[in-house]
Protein backbone atom coordinates (compact mmCIF):
# COMPACT_ATOMS: atom_id res chain seq x y z
CA UNK A 1 0.00 0.00 0.00
CA UNK A 2 1.26 3.46 -0.82
CA UNK A 3 -0.74 5.24 1.88
CA UNK A 4 1.62 6.90 4.31
CA UNK A 5 1.90 5.24 7.69
CA UNK A 6 0.75 8.45 9.26
CA UNK A 7 0.11 7.48 12.85
CA UNK A 8 3.75 7.06 13.78
CA UNK A 9 4.87 10.31 12.21
CA UNK A 10 1.93 12.49 13.22
CA UNK A 11 3.91 14.13 16.00
CA UNK A 12 7.02 14.88 13.98
CA UNK A 13 7.41 18.61 13.38
CA UNK A 14 7.43 19.98 9.84
CA UNK A 15 10.21 22.26 8.61
CA UNK A 16 9.09 25.84 9.28
CA UNK A 17 8.60 26.60 5.58
CA UNK A 18 6.21 23.69 5.10
CA UNK A 19 4.44 24.39 8.38
CA UNK A 20 3.79 27.91 7.13
CA UNK A 21 2.20 26.55 3.95
CA UNK A 22 0.13 24.07 5.97
CA UNK A 23 -1.03 26.92 8.21
CA UNK A 24 -2.00 29.02 5.18
CA UNK A 25 -4.21 26.21 3.86
CA UNK A 26 -5.71 25.56 7.29
CA UNK A 27 -6.57 29.25 7.70
CA UNK A 28 -8.58 29.27 4.47
CA UNK A 29 -12.26 28.42 4.32
CA UNK A 30 -12.78 24.96 2.80
CA UNK A 31 -14.09 26.40 -0.46
CA UNK A 32 -11.02 28.56 -1.10
CA UNK A 33 -8.30 26.00 -0.53
CA UNK A 34 -8.32 24.91 -4.16
CA UNK A 35 -7.71 28.51 -5.12
CA UNK A 36 -4.54 28.55 -3.05
CA UNK A 37 -3.46 25.26 -4.63
CA UNK A 38 -4.03 26.88 -8.03
CA UNK A 39 -1.65 29.69 -7.04
CA UNK A 40 1.04 27.14 -6.27
CA UNK A 41 0.30 25.50 -9.61
CA UNK A 42 0.62 28.81 -11.45
CA UNK A 43 3.85 29.68 -9.69
CA UNK A 44 5.70 26.39 -10.23
CA UNK A 45 9.02 27.53 -11.71
CA UNK A 46 9.81 26.41 -15.24
CA UNK A 47 12.79 24.13 -15.76
CA UNK A 48 16.09 25.90 -16.44
CA UNK A 49 17.10 25.53 -20.12
CA UNK A 50 19.86 23.00 -19.38
CA UNK A 51 17.19 20.61 -17.98
CA UNK A 52 14.39 21.59 -20.33
CA UNK A 53 16.61 20.34 -23.14
CA UNK A 54 17.24 17.04 -21.34
CA UNK A 55 13.94 15.89 -19.85
CA UNK A 56 15.33 12.34 -19.62
CA UNK A 57 17.40 13.46 -16.61
CA UNK A 58 14.23 13.82 -14.54
CA UNK A 59 12.58 10.91 -12.73
CA UNK A 60 8.91 10.15 -13.45
CA UNK A 61 6.50 9.92 -10.51
CA UNK A 62 3.99 7.21 -11.44
CA UNK A 63 2.03 7.67 -8.21
CA UNK A 64 0.52 10.77 -9.78
CA UNK A 65 -2.39 10.41 -12.15
CA UNK A 66 -0.82 12.96 -14.47
CA UNK A 67 2.71 13.07 -15.83
CA UNK A 68 5.21 14.74 -13.51
CA UNK A 69 8.97 14.52 -13.39
CA UNK A 70 11.28 15.45 -10.56
CA UNK A 71 15.02 15.98 -10.18
CA UNK A 72 17.11 16.92 -7.16
CA UNK A 73 20.65 18.27 -7.13
CA UNK A 74 22.97 18.60 -4.17
CA UNK A 75 24.39 22.10 -4.36
CA UNK A 76 27.67 21.58 -2.48
CA UNK A 77 30.05 22.83 -5.15
CA UNK A 78 32.14 25.01 -2.86
CA UNK A 79 32.12 22.53 -0.02
CA UNK A 80 33.48 19.55 -1.94
CA UNK A 81 34.29 16.69 0.38
CA UNK A 82 32.60 18.17 3.42
CA UNK A 83 29.65 16.64 5.20
CA UNK A 84 26.97 17.25 2.67
CA UNK A 85 23.83 16.70 4.74
CA UNK A 86 24.03 20.44 5.39
CA UNK A 87 24.39 21.24 1.68
CA UNK A 88 21.42 22.91 0.05
CA UNK A 89 19.33 20.85 -2.35
CA UNK A 90 17.84 22.21 -5.57
CA UNK A 91 14.47 20.79 -6.66
CA UNK A 92 13.28 20.75 -10.27
CA UNK A 93 9.83 19.74 -11.51
CA UNK A 94 8.22 19.34 -14.87
CA UNK A 95 4.45 18.91 -15.26
CA UNK A 96 2.11 19.98 -18.05
CA UNK A 97 -0.41 22.81 -17.71
CA UNK A 98 -3.29 20.34 -18.15
CA UNK A 99 -2.32 18.72 -14.84
CA UNK A 100 -2.80 21.65 -12.45
CA UNK A 101 -3.35 19.53 -9.34
CA UNK A 102 -0.05 17.77 -9.82
CA UNK A 103 1.61 21.09 -10.61
CA UNK A 104 0.12 22.49 -7.41
CA UNK A 105 1.61 19.66 -5.34
CA UNK A 106 4.97 20.25 -7.00
CA UNK A 107 4.64 23.99 -6.39
CA UNK A 108 4.16 23.41 -2.66
CA UNK A 109 7.26 21.23 -2.46
CA UNK A 110 9.26 23.71 -4.55
CA UNK A 111 8.20 26.66 -2.42
CA UNK A 112 8.73 24.82 0.85
CA UNK A 113 11.86 22.81 0.16
CA UNK A 114 13.90 24.18 -2.76
CA UNK A 115 17.25 25.40 -1.45
CA UNK A 116 16.81 23.76 1.94
CA UNK A 117 19.40 21.37 3.35
CA UNK A 118 19.47 17.68 2.60
CA UNK A 119 18.95 16.98 6.29
CA UNK A 120 15.88 19.17 6.38
CA UNK A 121 14.36 17.55 3.30
CA UNK A 122 14.95 14.10 4.75
CA UNK A 123 13.22 15.17 7.96
CA UNK A 124 9.88 15.84 6.27
CA UNK A 125 7.40 13.28 7.63
CA UNK A 126 5.71 11.06 5.05
CA UNK A 127 2.27 12.24 6.11
CA UNK A 128 2.97 15.87 5.19
CA UNK A 129 0.42 15.84 2.30
CA UNK A 130 -2.29 14.79 4.75
CA UNK A 131 -1.52 17.78 6.99
CA UNK A 132 -2.42 20.30 4.30
CA UNK A 133 -6.15 20.36 5.09
CA UNK A 134 -6.79 19.28 1.51
CA UNK A 135 -8.18 15.79 2.07
CA UNK A 136 -11.75 17.02 1.69
CA UNK A 137 -11.25 19.40 -1.22
CA UNK A 138 -8.85 17.18 -3.15
CA UNK A 139 -9.52 13.65 -1.76
CA UNK A 140 -6.96 11.41 -0.06
CA UNK A 141 -6.54 9.33 -3.20
CA UNK A 142 -5.30 12.28 -5.18
CA UNK A 143 -3.00 13.33 -2.33
CA UNK A 144 -1.20 10.00 -2.72
CA UNK A 145 0.47 11.56 -5.73
CA UNK A 146 2.15 14.12 -3.55
CA UNK A 147 3.35 11.43 -1.14
CA UNK A 148 4.92 9.71 -4.14
CA UNK A 149 6.71 12.92 -5.14
CA UNK A 150 8.04 13.46 -1.61
CA UNK A 151 9.22 9.87 -1.30
CA UNK A 152 11.11 10.09 -4.59
CA UNK A 153 12.72 13.39 -3.65
CA UNK A 154 13.90 11.94 -0.35
CA UNK A 155 15.22 8.80 -2.02
CA UNK A 156 17.16 10.88 -4.56
CA UNK A 157 18.64 12.99 -1.76
CA UNK A 158 19.68 9.88 0.17
CA UNK A 159 21.37 8.56 -2.96
CA UNK A 160 23.26 11.85 -3.40
CA UNK A 161 24.51 11.64 0.17
CA UNK A 162 25.51 7.99 -0.17
CA UNK A 163 27.54 8.85 -3.25
CA UNK A 164 29.68 11.36 -1.30
CA UNK A 165 32.96 10.29 0.35
CA UNK B 1 -37.66 7.52 -18.91
CA UNK B 2 -40.49 9.76 -19.95
CA UNK B 3 -41.37 10.59 -23.50
CA UNK B 4 -41.27 14.35 -23.12
CA UNK B 5 -39.26 15.91 -25.89
CA UNK B 6 -36.21 17.89 -24.82
CA UNK B 7 -36.82 21.61 -24.69
CA UNK B 8 -33.62 22.41 -26.50
CA UNK B 9 -33.39 20.97 -29.99
CA UNK B 10 -30.67 18.40 -30.69
CA UNK B 11 -27.47 19.45 -32.43
CA UNK B 12 -28.00 18.65 -36.10
CA UNK B 13 -24.97 20.64 -37.25
CA UNK B 14 -22.59 17.68 -37.27
CA UNK B 15 -23.60 15.07 -39.89
CA UNK B 16 -21.90 12.39 -37.79
CA UNK B 17 -24.55 12.75 -35.10
CA UNK B 18 -27.35 11.81 -37.51
CA UNK B 19 -26.03 8.25 -37.66
CA UNK B 20 -26.36 7.55 -33.94
CA UNK B 21 -29.32 5.68 -32.49
CA UNK B 22 -30.12 8.61 -30.21
CA UNK B 23 -29.32 11.84 -31.93
CA UNK B 24 -29.89 14.15 -28.97
CA UNK B 25 -27.07 12.99 -26.67
CA UNK B 26 -24.05 14.64 -28.26
CA UNK B 27 -23.38 18.27 -29.08
CA UNK B 28 -20.35 19.68 -30.83
CA UNK B 29 -17.96 22.30 -29.49
CA UNK B 30 -19.30 24.61 -32.21
CA UNK B 31 -22.88 24.09 -31.00
CA UNK B 32 -21.81 25.14 -27.51
CA UNK B 33 -19.81 28.10 -28.81
CA UNK B 34 -22.83 29.26 -30.82
CA UNK B 35 -24.86 29.46 -27.61
CA UNK B 36 -22.27 31.21 -25.51
CA UNK B 37 -22.18 34.83 -24.42
CA UNK B 38 -19.53 36.55 -22.38
CA UNK B 39 -20.96 35.19 -19.11
CA UNK B 40 -22.07 31.77 -20.25
CA UNK B 41 -24.87 30.03 -22.13
CA UNK B 42 -27.39 32.42 -23.64
CA UNK B 43 -30.03 29.80 -24.32
CA UNK B 44 -32.48 29.53 -21.40
CA UNK B 45 -32.43 26.12 -19.75
CA UNK B 46 -28.95 25.25 -21.00
CA UNK B 47 -26.34 24.44 -18.33
CA UNK B 48 -22.70 23.57 -18.93
CA UNK B 49 -21.05 21.20 -16.46
CA UNK B 50 -17.33 20.46 -16.40
CA UNK B 51 -16.31 17.15 -14.81
CA UNK B 52 -12.63 16.24 -14.76
CA UNK B 53 -10.26 13.77 -13.28
CA UNK B 54 -7.98 16.64 -12.25
CA UNK B 55 -9.74 18.43 -9.40
CA UNK B 56 -8.04 21.75 -10.21
CA UNK B 57 -8.49 21.82 -13.97
CA UNK B 58 -11.79 23.71 -13.81
CA UNK B 59 -10.18 26.36 -11.58
CA UNK B 60 -7.33 26.74 -14.07
CA UNK B 61 -9.85 27.79 -16.74
CA UNK B 62 -13.26 26.59 -17.97
CA UNK B 63 -15.89 27.42 -20.56
CA UNK B 64 -17.57 30.69 -19.54
CA UNK B 65 -20.57 30.03 -17.31
CA UNK B 66 -19.80 26.35 -16.78
CA UNK B 67 -20.21 24.94 -13.28
CA UNK B 68 -17.98 22.21 -11.89
CA UNK B 69 -19.10 18.81 -10.65
CA UNK B 70 -16.35 16.69 -9.11
CA UNK B 71 -16.82 12.91 -9.11
CA UNK B 72 -14.65 12.33 -6.03
CA UNK B 73 -15.83 15.05 -3.72
CA UNK B 74 -19.38 15.70 -4.93
CA UNK B 75 -20.91 12.65 -6.66
CA UNK B 76 -19.53 10.08 -4.21
CA UNK B 77 -20.81 9.58 -0.70
CA UNK B 78 -17.99 10.68 1.60
CA UNK B 79 -18.22 7.58 3.79
CA UNK B 80 -19.79 4.61 2.02
CA UNK B 81 -18.47 3.53 -1.38
CA UNK B 82 -21.61 4.66 -3.19
CA UNK B 83 -23.06 7.70 -4.87
CA UNK B 84 -24.90 10.42 -3.03
CA UNK B 85 -28.57 9.76 -2.27
CA UNK B 86 -31.61 11.64 -3.52
CA UNK B 87 -31.25 14.35 -0.88
CA UNK B 88 -27.56 14.77 -1.59
CA UNK B 89 -28.09 14.95 -5.33
CA UNK B 90 -30.86 17.52 -4.98
CA UNK B 91 -28.61 19.60 -2.70
CA UNK B 92 -25.81 19.42 -5.26
CA UNK B 93 -28.04 20.37 -8.19
CA UNK B 94 -29.62 23.23 -6.25
CA UNK B 95 -26.22 24.63 -5.35
CA UNK B 96 -25.15 24.46 -8.99
CA UNK B 97 -28.31 26.23 -10.08
CA UNK B 98 -29.48 23.28 -12.18
CA UNK B 99 -33.23 22.73 -12.59
CA UNK B 100 -34.82 19.35 -13.22
CA UNK B 101 -35.94 20.41 -16.71
CA UNK B 102 -32.59 21.92 -17.71
CA UNK B 103 -30.55 20.61 -20.59
CA UNK B 104 -27.15 19.68 -19.11
CA UNK B 105 -24.14 19.52 -21.39
CA UNK B 106 -21.21 17.80 -19.67
CA UNK B 107 -17.62 18.00 -20.85
CA UNK B 108 -14.28 17.16 -19.27
CA UNK B 109 -10.71 15.96 -19.56
CA UNK B 110 -9.38 12.53 -20.54
CA UNK B 111 -11.66 12.06 -23.57
CA UNK B 112 -14.74 12.75 -21.47
CA UNK B 113 -14.32 9.77 -19.12
CA UNK B 114 -15.43 11.72 -16.09
CA UNK B 115 -18.01 13.63 -18.07
CA UNK B 116 -19.52 10.31 -19.14
CA UNK B 117 -19.32 9.14 -15.54
CA UNK B 118 -21.18 12.25 -14.35
CA UNK B 119 -23.74 11.79 -17.11
CA UNK B 120 -24.26 8.20 -16.02
CA UNK B 121 -24.75 9.26 -12.38
CA UNK B 122 -27.19 12.00 -13.44
CA UNK B 123 -29.06 9.29 -15.31
CA UNK B 124 -29.32 7.21 -12.11
CA UNK B 125 -31.37 10.10 -10.78
CA UNK B 126 -33.46 10.20 -13.94
CA UNK B 127 -32.32 13.61 -15.12
CA UNK B 128 -33.91 13.57 -18.53
CA UNK B 129 -31.82 15.74 -20.80
CA UNK B 130 -28.11 15.34 -20.23
CA UNK B 131 -25.67 15.39 -23.15
CA UNK B 132 -21.94 15.23 -23.74
CA UNK B 133 -19.87 17.75 -25.65
CA UNK B 134 -18.10 15.61 -28.25
CA UNK B 135 -14.33 15.78 -27.82
CA UNK B 136 -14.59 17.36 -24.38
CA UNK B 137 -12.15 19.84 -22.99
CA UNK B 138 -9.31 18.61 -25.16
CA UNK B 139 -11.10 19.55 -28.39
CA UNK B 140 -12.37 22.86 -27.02
CA UNK B 141 -8.80 23.82 -26.08
CA UNK B 142 -7.30 22.50 -29.29
CA UNK B 143 -9.66 24.76 -31.20
CA UNK B 144 -8.37 27.72 -29.24
CA UNK B 145 -11.77 28.50 -27.78
CA UNK B 146 -12.30 30.72 -24.79
CA UNK B 147 -11.61 29.59 -21.23
CA UNK B 148 -12.07 31.75 -18.17
CA UNK B 149 -11.23 31.59 -14.49
CA UNK B 150 -14.31 33.58 -13.57
CA UNK B 151 -16.69 31.30 -11.69
CA UNK B 152 -20.41 31.74 -12.22
CA UNK B 153 -22.59 32.47 -9.20
CA UNK B 154 -25.76 30.59 -10.14
CA UNK B 155 -29.08 31.28 -8.46
CA UNK B 156 -29.93 28.20 -6.36
CA UNK B 157 -32.53 26.04 -8.08
CA UNK B 158 -35.47 24.14 -6.62
CA UNK B 159 -34.27 20.72 -7.82
CA UNK B 160 -36.61 18.09 -6.37
CA UNK B 161 -35.50 15.14 -4.27
CA UNK B 162 -35.62 12.14 -6.58
CA UNK B 163 -34.53 8.76 -5.30
CA UNK B 164 -31.75 7.11 -7.25
CA UNK B 165 -32.86 4.19 -9.40
CA UNK B 166 -29.93 1.79 -9.82
CA UNK B 167 -32.00 -1.03 -11.29
CA UNK B 168 -31.78 -0.19 -14.98
CA UNK B 169 -28.18 0.87 -15.62
CA UNK B 170 -26.10 -0.12 -12.59
CA UNK B 171 -24.85 -3.63 -11.81
CA UNK B 172 -23.64 -4.94 -8.45
CA UNK B 173 -21.22 -7.79 -7.85
CA UNK B 174 -23.79 -10.57 -7.19
CA UNK B 175 -25.59 -9.74 -10.43
CA UNK B 176 -22.32 -9.75 -12.36
CA UNK B 177 -21.42 -13.11 -10.83
CA UNK B 178 -24.75 -14.54 -11.96
CA UNK B 179 -24.20 -13.04 -15.39
CA UNK B 180 -21.02 -15.02 -16.11
CA UNK B 181 -21.73 -17.30 -19.03
CA UNK B 182 -25.25 -15.91 -19.34
CA UNK B 183 -24.90 -12.42 -20.76
CA UNK B 184 -21.98 -10.62 -22.43
CA UNK B 185 -19.46 -8.88 -20.17
CA UNK B 186 -17.23 -6.18 -21.58
CA UNK B 187 -13.90 -5.33 -19.94
CA UNK B 188 -12.85 -1.88 -21.16
CA UNK B 189 -9.50 -1.65 -19.34
CA UNK B 190 -6.11 -1.74 -21.03
CA UNK B 191 -4.91 -5.11 -22.39
CA UNK B 192 -2.32 -5.36 -19.59
CA UNK B 193 -4.99 -4.99 -16.96
CA UNK B 194 -7.20 -7.54 -18.73
CA UNK B 195 -4.54 -10.24 -18.86
CA UNK B 196 -3.59 -9.69 -15.24
CA UNK B 197 -0.13 -8.46 -16.05
CA UNK B 198 -0.99 -5.44 -13.94
CA UNK B 199 -3.83 -4.62 -11.60
CA UNK B 200 -4.20 -0.98 -12.43
CA UNK B 201 -3.82 1.09 -15.47
CA UNK B 202 -0.40 2.28 -16.50
CA UNK B 203 0.53 5.35 -14.40
CA UNK B 204 -2.39 4.87 -12.00
CA UNK B 205 -0.86 2.66 -9.33
CA UNK B 206 -2.81 3.85 -6.34
CA UNK B 207 -6.18 2.30 -7.09
CA UNK B 208 -4.96 -1.24 -7.23
CA UNK B 209 -6.42 -4.60 -6.51
CA UNK B 210 -5.00 -7.65 -4.80
CA UNK B 211 -5.53 -9.91 -7.81
CA UNK B 212 -5.08 -9.29 -11.52
CA UNK B 213 -7.01 -10.61 -14.49
CA UNK B 214 -10.59 -10.33 -15.65
CA UNK B 215 -14.05 -11.67 -14.95
CA UNK B 216 -14.34 -15.05 -16.77
CA UNK B 217 -16.02 -14.78 -20.20
CA UNK B 218 -15.54 -10.97 -20.34
CA UNK B 219 -14.33 -9.76 -23.71
CA UNK B 220 -11.58 -7.16 -23.88
CA UNK B 221 -12.68 -3.99 -25.63
CA UNK B 222 -10.56 -1.08 -24.35
CA UNK B 223 -12.65 2.08 -24.02
CA UNK B 224 -10.44 3.95 -26.49
CA UNK B 225 -11.68 1.66 -29.25
CA UNK B 226 -14.72 3.94 -29.34
CA UNK B 227 -12.77 7.20 -29.47
CA UNK B 228 -10.87 9.13 -32.09
CA UNK B 229 -7.47 10.69 -31.46
CA UNK B 230 -9.04 14.08 -30.75
CA UNK B 231 -11.26 12.63 -28.01
CA UNK B 232 -14.45 12.60 -30.10
CA UNK B 233 -16.56 9.47 -30.51
CA UNK B 234 -16.17 7.33 -33.61
CA UNK B 235 -18.92 7.38 -36.20
CA UNK B 236 -21.97 5.15 -35.86
CA UNK B 237 -20.73 3.03 -38.72
CA UNK B 238 -17.35 2.43 -37.05
CA UNK B 239 -19.00 1.73 -33.69
CA UNK B 240 -21.40 -0.79 -35.24
CA UNK B 241 -18.50 -2.55 -36.91
CA UNK B 242 -16.61 -2.83 -33.61
CA UNK B 243 -19.39 -3.78 -31.22
CA UNK B 244 -21.89 -5.57 -33.48
CA UNK B 245 -19.91 -7.08 -36.34
CA UNK B 246 -16.60 -7.88 -34.64
CA UNK B 247 -17.82 -8.52 -31.13
CA UNK B 248 -21.18 -9.96 -32.06
CA UNK B 249 -23.16 -8.04 -29.46
CA UNK B 250 -26.93 -8.00 -29.83
CA UNK B 251 -28.57 -4.58 -29.38
CA UNK B 252 -31.66 -6.19 -27.87
CA UNK B 253 -29.77 -8.28 -25.31
CA UNK B 254 -28.31 -7.35 -21.94
CA UNK B 255 -24.71 -6.22 -21.51
CA UNK B 256 -22.56 -5.32 -18.52
CA UNK B 257 -19.44 -3.18 -18.86
CA UNK B 258 -16.75 -2.68 -16.23
CA UNK B 259 -13.29 -1.21 -15.79
CA UNK B 260 -11.41 -0.26 -12.62
CA UNK B 261 -13.76 2.09 -10.80
CA UNK B 262 -16.47 2.61 -13.39
CA UNK B 263 -15.26 5.75 -15.13
CA UNK B 264 -13.91 4.29 -18.37
CA UNK B 265 -16.85 1.89 -18.56
CA UNK B 266 -19.19 4.89 -18.32
CA UNK B 267 -17.64 6.00 -21.60
CA UNK B 268 -18.43 2.62 -23.17
CA UNK B 269 -21.85 2.59 -21.48
CA UNK B 270 -22.61 5.91 -23.19
CA UNK B 271 -21.61 4.45 -26.55
CA UNK B 272 -23.77 1.34 -26.21
CA UNK B 273 -26.74 3.01 -24.51
CA UNK B 274 -27.00 6.20 -26.52
CA UNK B 275 -24.90 6.08 -29.67
CA UNK B 276 -25.81 2.49 -30.59
CA UNK B 277 -29.13 2.41 -28.72
CA UNK B 278 -28.78 -0.98 -27.01
CA UNK B 279 -31.79 -1.97 -24.92
CA UNK B 280 -30.15 -2.90 -21.64
CA UNK B 281 -26.63 -1.78 -20.79
CA UNK B 282 -25.36 -1.72 -17.23
CA UNK B 283 -22.20 -0.27 -15.78
CA UNK B 284 -20.62 -2.34 -13.01
CA UNK B 285 -19.03 0.54 -11.12
CA UNK B 286 -17.57 -1.70 -8.42
CA UNK B 287 -15.42 -2.90 -11.28
CA UNK B 288 -11.96 -4.35 -10.78
CA UNK B 289 -11.26 -2.53 -7.53
CA UNK B 290 -14.12 -4.58 -6.08
CA UNK B 291 -13.83 -7.83 -8.06
CA UNK B 292 -10.03 -8.01 -7.80
CA UNK B 293 -10.26 -7.66 -4.01
CA UNK B 294 -13.30 -9.87 -3.39
CA UNK B 295 -12.86 -13.28 -1.79
CA UNK B 296 -13.61 -16.42 -3.87
CA UNK B 297 -14.91 -14.77 -7.02
CA UNK B 298 -13.70 -16.48 -10.20
CA UNK B 299 -10.91 -14.77 -12.14
CA UNK B 300 -9.43 -15.55 -15.54
CA UNK B 301 -5.92 -14.48 -16.56
CA UNK B 302 -4.28 -14.17 -19.95
CA UNK B 303 -5.64 -13.06 -23.27
CA UNK B 304 -8.53 -15.51 -23.52
CA UNK B 305 -11.93 -14.63 -22.01
CA UNK B 306 -11.98 -17.95 -20.15
CA UNK B 307 -14.79 -20.34 -19.29
CA UNK B 308 -17.71 -19.81 -16.96
CA UNK B 309 -17.04 -21.85 -13.81
CA UNK B 310 -19.30 -24.84 -13.20
CA UNK B 311 -22.27 -23.92 -11.06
Amino acid sequence: MSAPTAAASADLPLPASLQEIADDFAAMPEGERLQLLLEFSDELPALPPRLAEHPELLEPVPECQSPIFVLTELDDGAAEGTASAEAPVRLFFSAPAEAPTTRGFAGILAEGLDGHTAAEILSVPADFPLRLSLTKAVSPLRLNGMSGMLARIQRQVREHLAARP
Amino acid sequence: MTDTAPQIAPDTGDPKFAGYAKQDRLVSTQWVADRLGADGPTEPGLVLVESDEDVLLYESGHIPGAVKVDWHTELNDPVTRDYVDGEGFARLMRAKGIARTDTIVVYGDKSNWWAAYALWVFTLFGHEDVRLMDGGRQKWEAEGRELTRTKPAPEPSDYPVVERDDSRIRAYLPEVREAIGEIPLIDVRSPQEYTGERTHMPAYPEEGALRGGHIPTARSVPWATAANEDGTFRSAEELRRIYLDELGLQPEGEIIAYCRIGERSSHTWFVLEHLLGFDSVKNYDGSWTEWGNAVRVPIATGEEPGEAPAR
